[in-house]
């Protein structure tokens, strides 16, 4: 099986310069630099190439939305505020190989005409934060990086930002204002970032796994990367696999790999011996799965026709025995604590939904409670800036249009039927 | 005012200034190195960080509240942060703060007496794959179970 990124991440070496180069990196760099600009970016689009951070946006196509005049300086910024529940894949590429996400910056901001790079990485990842710092010491001093990149009039400066604790950051505007030092608020969109973005100037961003894959893409061409994923989503992805399985960790396979061997194969299966109860498959906002609908590609398409989505790869195994209120309780007190309360709706809303799911499953509901909840995700999506609302919405409607008996008897019987924990 | 940085944090403040096209990008950063340098975010500190960047002290506060890791009361010696988000809490973490809270003698957002130990509860820290995790100050802990976590505690002493 043929891998973009992983290959080497078995050698605690890799994430050193001299090791990566030894290796075969630097490579793309040195070729990407003797290419025509708008060919690298040809090749980008042909790769099929789709943003990895949980919208799937076609990389090449949202780098087609720069202005065409270069007056204005342009931005690159690497979305490393990775903190959508289930995801943890970006920390992997960060520690095992910084370099692939270096050499994808370096290319790509030659190939967007960029000179300024800031790489936004969550505040808790601080020891993260640390391995990429040395990685861009070290490229820096190898001449990949700095003033006149490998010999060509090439500049780039690359400087790593650390958030402070917002998951609202992850989305890019929002990101982007606290890169500037402001509350990390969403912003209206238009204008979007490529035209008026980092201070205020053409500004793209994309994800750690997004920026890793142009080393290979530059090195083996687009259509090499198109053809290992399916038709519209190229590649291979990071499948990340949490909960109760015996092999839990990240899995690089090609896009397209069904869920179930995910689940079953790489991932091992359950822990002693436990059924499948449901699948969250892209990371906690997206749709709850049952285990019946697990005969699934794992990209963006095969998962929008059963009305969820792939997101950013964060597969979190439930097994049989939990309680679904509780999960969702669980995570509709993530959405209340994340909101970053701009939007009403989406203040008021996630709150509400929190407090009548605690009350749900604590035996306090009233009857009606569960109209209530799906009344209130009514009014929240597509009713705000950012996506936040609707990224709760998702899975407290799937909860309950998937596993409506569980909120029932909980209303029934005044209290939960598994015991009130995990 | 008597809240400045120590020469060494002057020196790479500066250096991190020359990073960003204005002064407001530098407010994350050197919240950052304030916290670093004086335990926790008091109004004073604020103060101070407004001043070295030439901003109001309800605008740097403004900011600074907006983000969990700023830390406006001071926290212990060792800032225990466990993880209660969904992939954690299937594999025990809602055991496991109790376990810890039981330990030390306090509850979720609470110090131990002696100053050592702040218990806070945190949203995901993206490493549900080794559930459950806590972060001690920078330092994640992971694949935990009690056992693991009294070894822990008991090494931090």
């Amino acid at each position: 099986m043929e891998l973009v990124l992983t290959t080497h991440f078995g050698n605690e070496r890799y994430r050193f310069a001299e090791t990566y180069e030894q290796l075969g990196g630097y490579g793309a760099l040195r070729k990407a630099l003797s290419m025509p600009k708008e060919e690298i970016v040809a090749e980008v689009r042909k790769a099929n190439l789709r943003g990895r951070g949980g919208a799937g946006f076609p990389a090449g196509v949202k780098w087609g939305f720069l202005p065409k005049d270069l007056s204005r300086p342009r931005i690159l910024v690497i979305n490393a505020d990775e903190g959508e529940p289930g995801t943890f894949k970006d920390r992997l590429i960060m520690t095992r190989g910084p370099h692939l996400l270096i050499e994808g910056i370096a290319i790509t901001c030659y190939a967007l005409e960029a000179h300024t790079c800031y790489v936004y990485i969550r505040g808790e990842f601080v020891r993260e934060a640390e391995i990429v710092q040395e990685a861009i010491d070290e490229a820096t001093a190898k001449g990949y990086l700095g003033k006149g990149i490998l010999g060509t009039g090439f500049d780039l400066e690359v400087t790593v930002h650390l958030g402070a604790g917002a998951y609202i950051c992850g989305e890019e505007t929002s990101l982007i204002n606290s890169l500037e030092g402001k509350r990390g608020w969403p912003r209206v969109k238009p204008p979007f970032p490529a035209s008026v973005g980092a201070f205020g100037l053409p500004t793209i961003v994309n994800n750690v796994e997004t920026i890793a894959d142009i080393p290979w893409i530059v090195t083996h061409g687009g259509e090499k990367f198109a053809s290992l994923g399916v038709e519209k989503d190229g590649g291979t992805r990071l499948i990340c696999v949490s909960g109760p399985v015996k092999k839990p960790g990240v899995y690089e396979l090609p896009v397209g790999t069904s869920l179930r061997s995910i689940i079953y194969e790489h991932a091992g299966g359950l822990r002693d011996g436990k059924a499948l109860k449901a699948v969250i498959p892209g990371g906690s906002s997206t749709p709850v799965l049952r285990a019946d609908e697990i005969d699934v590609g794992f990209d963006i398409e095969s998962m929008q026709k059963i009305g969820t989505m792939a997101g950013s790869g964060g597969v979190i195994v439930i097994p049989e025995g939990t309680c679904m209120v509780r999960a969702l309780s669980v995570l509709m007190n993530f959405y209340a604590h994340e909101s970053c309360g701009q939007c009403t709706p989406c203040r008021e809303g996630c709150g509400w939904l929190a407090k009548v799911l605690h009350r749900i499953e604590n035996g306090q509901g009233r009857n009606g409670d569960v109209e209530l909840i799906l009344e209130v995700c009514d009014n929240m999506l597509g009713r705000t800036i950012c996506p936040l609302a609707d990224a709760a919405v998702m899975p407290a409607q799937s909860f309950i249009w998937k596993f409506r008996e569980e909120f029932d008897g909980h209303l029934r019987e005044k209290k939960c039927p598994y015991g009130n924990r995990f | 005012m008597s809240l400045a940085f120590s020469e060494d944090t002057r020196a790479r403040h500066e250096r991190m200034l020359a990073r960003y096209p204005n002064r407001e990008a530098a407010i994350l950063p050197t919240l950052h190195l304030a916290q670093r340098e004086f335990g926790h975010l008091s109004a004073e500190a604020i103060a101070y960080v407004a001043s070295l960047l030439g901003f109001t002290p309800a605008r740097v506060e403004g900011v600074a509240t907006f983000y969990t890791m700023y830390n406006r009361k001071p926290v212990g010696k060792y800032h225990l942060q466990v993880c209660r988000n969904l992939s954690c809490s299937l594999m025990g973490a809602e055991h496991l703060i109790e376990h810890v809270a039981g330990r030390l003698g306090v509850r979720p957002g609470e110090t131990t007496a002696d100053g050592k130990f702040t218990l806070s509860t945190v949203e995901c820290l993206g490493s549900c794959g080794t559930a459950p995790v806590m972060q001690v100050n920078d330092d994640y802990y992971e694949d935990l179970s009690e056992d693991k976590v009294d070894a822990i505690l008991d090494g931090l002493r």
